[in-house]
């Protein structure tokens, strides 16, 4: 009978390797394992043995069983993976194909750069006010320290509504409008966007509507060097952190001192391009110490308090930063300029 | 501004300073300029006398000139027709470089050789609105004192650089060569040369020839000064070639000399042609509809802003603005009244702003200083002197009623290094103010500013400390954050808001645009819905751009065809902006426009076209989005004409109308364009539910179908409502999932089936639970809306 066992064993082996897929073995297991399989024939004739026989015969069966159950589930493991992969291989697509583009729409370059300005000042504690486009000229002018005889107001030619109501030409009528509406008259930090507007014909780098930003400070201890602190934050902000700053003396009535300022060029770091004009400096915006008289025209006592402020043309940095020709593209709204600006913004 | 570098170094020693370190030197004080370049660009121009002149033989219009140029005599070919011999001209050598890029070159023309040209001022580069008629057509003709083989340019003074500034408003001081000479004083740290005049001869007085009565507070300074038996020629060199420089033509010497006083003094003066008038001067406010023939022989209808000189109560000239034709210095004049006064800046800007403006207008808009007007007067009585062999007048005729003050302001040092945020040394600060030509005493650490007249710009203590940060070098100021509390910056809710809602509406696929809030008469007034009041600008600058919007469908229109029109036409574009009318009061609206496919794809089948549900669908979206679910709701009520009255609703909040949404009229839009316009005041404002959790259910829905037939004027979200009352609580969803009209029910019947989900979040629920609210929500249907089962 070991021979017998030791016959099928073999006989197994050779026909295993034979096997070619999962219903060859599967008729191979009943063959050898089913109930009238081979294994199970012999395992009948055990009933011929005594006891003493049976017991060393019964251990090599189950050995010899235990080892053909073992191979037939390794077998039907390999072979089905076998097919799996067949049909995995049937099913290969072409992932070069166009993907399929999602619908996402952008806001405006100009919302886009205003966002980034208003993060930062945020970040630095500024409360973010808005305020009327018809405005009064006591807010828009005079209170501004822009009397009626100013001659800076021609700098500003402006779109009246009626002889004390126009279109607001800056959007510093909201510190005025801030800095009445504060009560205890002590410290305040805005900045403020908004549309404004100019007796300008609209060309590549004139619109008569275009946005601002307006910052301001007022505070017991600030100066100056701290206006250039804060401005070289927003200048890095936006342009890159190896950007620096530097103030040059101008004018506006509501300032005094008064500086415009220039940011080291980002095109060429410095060293004279195209872009600034070869002198490694543009001019991005104006800014200043408020002018005692609108702190005092605001109720404020220029003994203790004093201020800073800034104005930004988003326009103009709009252009500066993405490389904008022609004022009048952002207005147009063609979809494939704006579709460009669908993205974060870049790192330089 | 152009500052002519001869002319400055009239008045300080620049010598030592290229003009470009000057013009960037000032820059860094706050001073702009717009452009650096050279009078003329010419090169290798050189006197020379043309001995000989002939016809060329084989030209008609060539001359065959000898030359003498110094060491040797050239021939050179000349086309020019004022060209003759025994005159001196302007010379190129070969090699010469012109403004226009054009080497000078020994050559031939037409058989004979020419070596050099002979140049006109033009060729030079002088522009054509400086030249006289004949250097306009022909070459330059020096004097005769011009010295054969010396430098051209240098003898006609036109070696000459400009800067070109562009002023700050506050400093009409810098619009004087005086001025900036103090300027580049205190930047160089040097001293401005004093100006030495002397009148030799004075005769008669001008009190037997004129009187002097001035009327009106807007003329605080008048001075009148005679000159008799001037003799009208032509300038000097020096004065015509700084003329040039700044910008002015020559005229004569007369004329000049007014010009070249203004320029130097920054204080305009007018002369009169004394024979012209009366022996009465007064000054006075014009009476409305007055008249005055202006020098440019136009008649001028004048009211009662304008100020006037009067000559026996007739206007003789528009003050600071214009002279009168009858008064206007000729080449016969022989006797001239000089004028150096000072007007109010706000009358001569209006009066300008109608007639002209020019280099005295502007001069007096930005202020003048009393002592330049005392000193211009004698100046210019000490030129015509000596430049039109005139006989100066004894005495000035004088109205002044500006009080004689000293300017001191007091100024502590430490609010001085506070202020610009560094720290500064007494001795310096008070160098920078002597630099300024500013006087100063100083106690402990306060000092004593003494401000000259000139600088009318200066007033407080602010203005000082600019000045201290100017002349410190701003550039060099050094970057502090400032030290403030701590605290948290914060959005504007509504300005929060409306960033929300963009950052919804461009994640649900729409592009945000940015139009102008001015728009002509056919987009205000085609678009006004309930009649508001439109608001309009009172000068506008075009037709195009007189009106307030109130409505951005015309401008999202406009946006519309334009991309349509350049070949885009899947379009889904919004824009918030405020609109204002009614004075006063504005509102901020959201408008949304939509037109062709919403999501397209030809190679994977894809398309979902924009229509009236998917904009709806944007709507509650945002709506929910912004916490609104539940509180709005969308009613068919009046609808504003340029939307179509049967495929659109108003979009309504806590019961109020807030908007209406729907397809664009056809007459308004032949696209089908779908829209909404949404009053966002409410939104913006409104008090939203925080955010409650919710338990999701552990055990399973059943799902339920029911089709039902009814009326067709019945509206689904009635149906819906009716459902939901009666299906409570365990009805966790339902949903439309069938419309079917035609054939096989009544004309007027539609069928419409729902899709019930069942849910309990506590147990699984029976289907006897079920059937028992399905078949409650089945009676409900069938009583409040006769509904008719369908079969299954």
């Amino acid at each position: 009978m070991k021979e017998d066992l030791l016959k099928v064993k073999l006989a197994f082996d050779n026909e295993l390797e034979n096997v070619n897929d999962v219903k060859e073995l599967g008729e191979l297991r009943i063959k050898y394992l089913g109930k009238k399989g081979l294994i199970t024939d012999i395992l009948k004739k055990m009933s011929e043995l005594n006891i003493e026989e049976k017991k060393s015969f019964g251990a090599s069966l189950n050995i010899v069983k235990e080892e053909i159950t073992k191979k037939i589930d390794e077998n039907f493991t390999k072979l089905n993976s076998l097919g799996l992969n067949e049909k995995l291989e049937s099913e290969r697509i072409d992932i070069s194909l166009p993907s399929i583009s999602l619908k996402v729409g952008s806001v405006h370059p100009l919302t886009k750069v205003t966002n980034t300005i208003l993060d930062l000042f945020i970040s630095l504690g500024y409360d973010v006010v808005s305020g009327p486009e018809v405005e009064t000229d006591l807010y828009n002018f005079e209170m501004l320290n822009l009397p009626l005889s100013h001659p800076a107001r021609d700098a500003q030619d402006s779109f009246y509504i009626t002889d004390e109501t126009l279109l607001r030409t800056q959007t510093s009528p909201v510190q005025i409008r801030s800095m009445l509406k504060n009560v205890n008259k002590d410290a305040i930090r805005i900045i403020c966007p908004g549309k404004v507007y100019r007796r300008d014909n609209d060309d590549a780098t004139h619109s008569h509507q275009f946005m601002q930003i307006e910052g301001l400070v007022v505070d017991k201890d600030v100066s100056l060097a701290n206006l250039k602190g804060t401005l070289e934050v927003l200048a890095k902000t936006l342009f890159g952190s190896d950007r620096i700053i530097r103030f040059r003396p101008s004018f506006f009535p509501f300032t005094e001192p008064s500086v415009e300022v220039d940011v080291s060029c980002f095109k060429c770091g410095g060293e004279g391009c195209n872009v600034c004009k070869k002198t490694g400096w543009i001019e991005i915006l104006g800014a200043g110490m408020v002018h005692p008289n609108v702190l005092k025209g605001c109720g404020y006592d220029t003994n203790i308090y004093r201020g800073f402020a800034f104005g930004i043309g988003i326009e103009r940095i709009a252009m500066l930063k993405y490389g904008i020709n022609d004022i009048r593209d952002l207005y147009t709204n063609d979809l494939r300029f704006l579709n460009n600006y669908n993205r974060i913004d870049g790192d330089k | 501004m152009k500052l002519s570098r001869k002319f400055l170094n009239e008045v300080i020693d620049i010598n030592d300073i290229d003009t470009n370190t000057l013009a960037n030197e000032l820059v860094l004080v706050g001073n702009e300029y717009e452009s650096i370049y050279k009078l003329s660009n010419a090169t290798n121009i050189i006197v020379g006398n043309v001995l000989e002149a002939y016809p060329h033989p084989n030209s008609d219009h060539l001359t065959v000139c000898k030359v003498d140029v110094g060491d040797y005599t050239l021939q050179i070919l000349c086309g020019a027709p004022n060209v003759r011999a025994n005159i001196k001209v302007m010379v190129a050598l070969s090699n010469a470089v012109l403004p226009s890029g054009i080497t000078i070159l020994k050559r031939e023309i037409r058989g004979l050789e020419s070596n050099g040209m002979i140049c006109s001022l033009a060729e030079l580069g002088i522009e054509h609105k400086y030249l006289t008629e004949e250097d306009k057509s022909g070459i330059h003709i020096l004097p005769n004192d011009a010295k054969v083989g010396e430098d051209a340019l240098k003898y006609l003074q036109l070696d000459d650089e400009v800067i070109d500034f562009e002023l700050t408003a506050n400093r009409g001081d810098l619009m004087s060569i005086l001025g900036f000479a103090y300027e580049v004083g205190a930047v160089f740290n040097k001293k401005v040369k004093p100006l030495e005049y002397k009148l030799n001869n004075e005769v008669d007085d001008i009190n037997n020839y004129m009187s002097l009565t001035v009327d009106t507070s807007n003329c605080p300074l008048y001075l009148g000064r005679g000159v008799k038996n001037i003799k009208i020629g032509e300038s000097p060199i020096f004065l015509k070639s700084r003329l040039i420089a700044s910008g002015i033509r020559p005229i004569n010497n007369v004329v000049d000399i007014s010009n070249y006083v203004m320029l130097l003094f920054g204080t305009p003066l007018h002369f009169f042609d004394m024979d012209g008038l009366n022996k009465n001067i007064l000054v006075r406010m014009a009476s409305n509809n007055e008249e005055i023939v202006t020098l440019d022989k136009n008649k001028r209808i004048l009211d009662n802003s304008d100020i006037v000189i009067t000559s026996d109560n007739k206007p003789i000239a528009l003050a600071g603005v214009m002279g009168g034709l009858d008064s206007e210095i000729e080449n016969t004049t022989t006797n001239v009244f000089i004028e150096s006064a000072i007007f109010n800046p706000v009358s001569i800007r209006k009066t300008a702003k109608k007639i002209l403006k020019s280099e005295a207008s502007n001069r007096f808009e930005k202020g003048i200083d009393k002592c330049r007007c005392y000193m211009a007067i004698d100046y210019a009585c000490y030129l015509l002197e000596k430049y039109a062999s005139g006989e100066v007048i004894k005495n000035t005729l004088i109205h002044d009623a500006i009080l004689n003050e000293e300017k001191i302001i007091s100024i502590t040092l430490n609010k001085i290094s506070s202020i610009l945020g560094i720290d500064l040394e007494l001795n310096y600060v008070v160098s920078l103010f002597n630099r300024l030509n500013f006087t100063t005493k100083t106690k402990d650490n306060t000092i004593f500013v003494t401000v000259p007249t000139y600088r009318l710009d200066i007033s407080i203590e602010e203005d000082l400390i600019e000045e201290i940060g100017r002349l410190n070098k701003m550039d060099n100021l050094e970057s502090k954050m400032p030290i403030m509390p701590l605290k948290a910056g914060s959005y504007e809710k509504e300005y929060y808001k409306k960033s929300q809602i963009k950052a919804r509406l461009t994640a649900l696929g729409l592009f945000e645009v940015v139009t102008y809030t001015l728009v002509d008469n056919d987009m205000v007034n085609n678009f006004n819905n309930n009649n508001k009041e439109i608001i309009s600008i009172l000068d506008p600058l075009s037709a195009d751009k007189k009106y307030l919007r109130t409505s951005l469908i015309p401008s999202l229109l406009n946006v519309l065809n334009y991309n349509v029109a350049h070949g885009i036409k899947d379009i889904d574009i919004f824009e918030i902006s405020d609109v204002y009318y009614d004075k006063d009061k504005y509102t901020p609206l959201l408008t949304i426009l939509t037109n062709g496919n919403y999501m397209t794809n030809e190679l994977y089948k894809l398309n979902i076209n924009n229509n009236f549900y998917l904009l709806k669908g944007i709507v509650e979206n945002l709506f929910n989005y912004l916490g609104l679910s539940n509180r709005y709701d969308f009613k068919v009520t009046e609808i504003p004409h340029y939307f179509h009255p049967y495929c659109s609703s108003s979009i309504i909040l806590d019961n109020e109308v807030i908007g209406f949404i729907g397809l664009i009229h056809p007459n308004v839009s032949k696209d089908k364009v779908y829209g909404l316009e949404i009053n966002l005041d409410k939104i913006l404002n409104i008090e939203i539910r925080g955010i409650k959790n919710k338990e999701v259910s552990k055990y399973p829905s059943i799902k339920k179908d029911l089709a039902i037939i009814v009326d067709k004027n019945i509206m689904a979200k009635d149906l819906i409502k009716t459902i939901k009352n009666s299906g409570k609580k365990l009805l966790e969803e339902v949903s439309i999932f069938d419309i079917y009209e035609g054939d096989k029910i009544d004309n007027d019947k539609m069928s419409i089936a729902f899709s019930l989900k069942f849910s309990d979040s506590n147990k699984t629920l029976t289907e006897i639970e079920v059937m028992d609210i399905f078949n409650n929500i089945i009676n409900d249907l069938v009583n409040k809306h006769h509904a008719i089962l369908r079969d299954k």
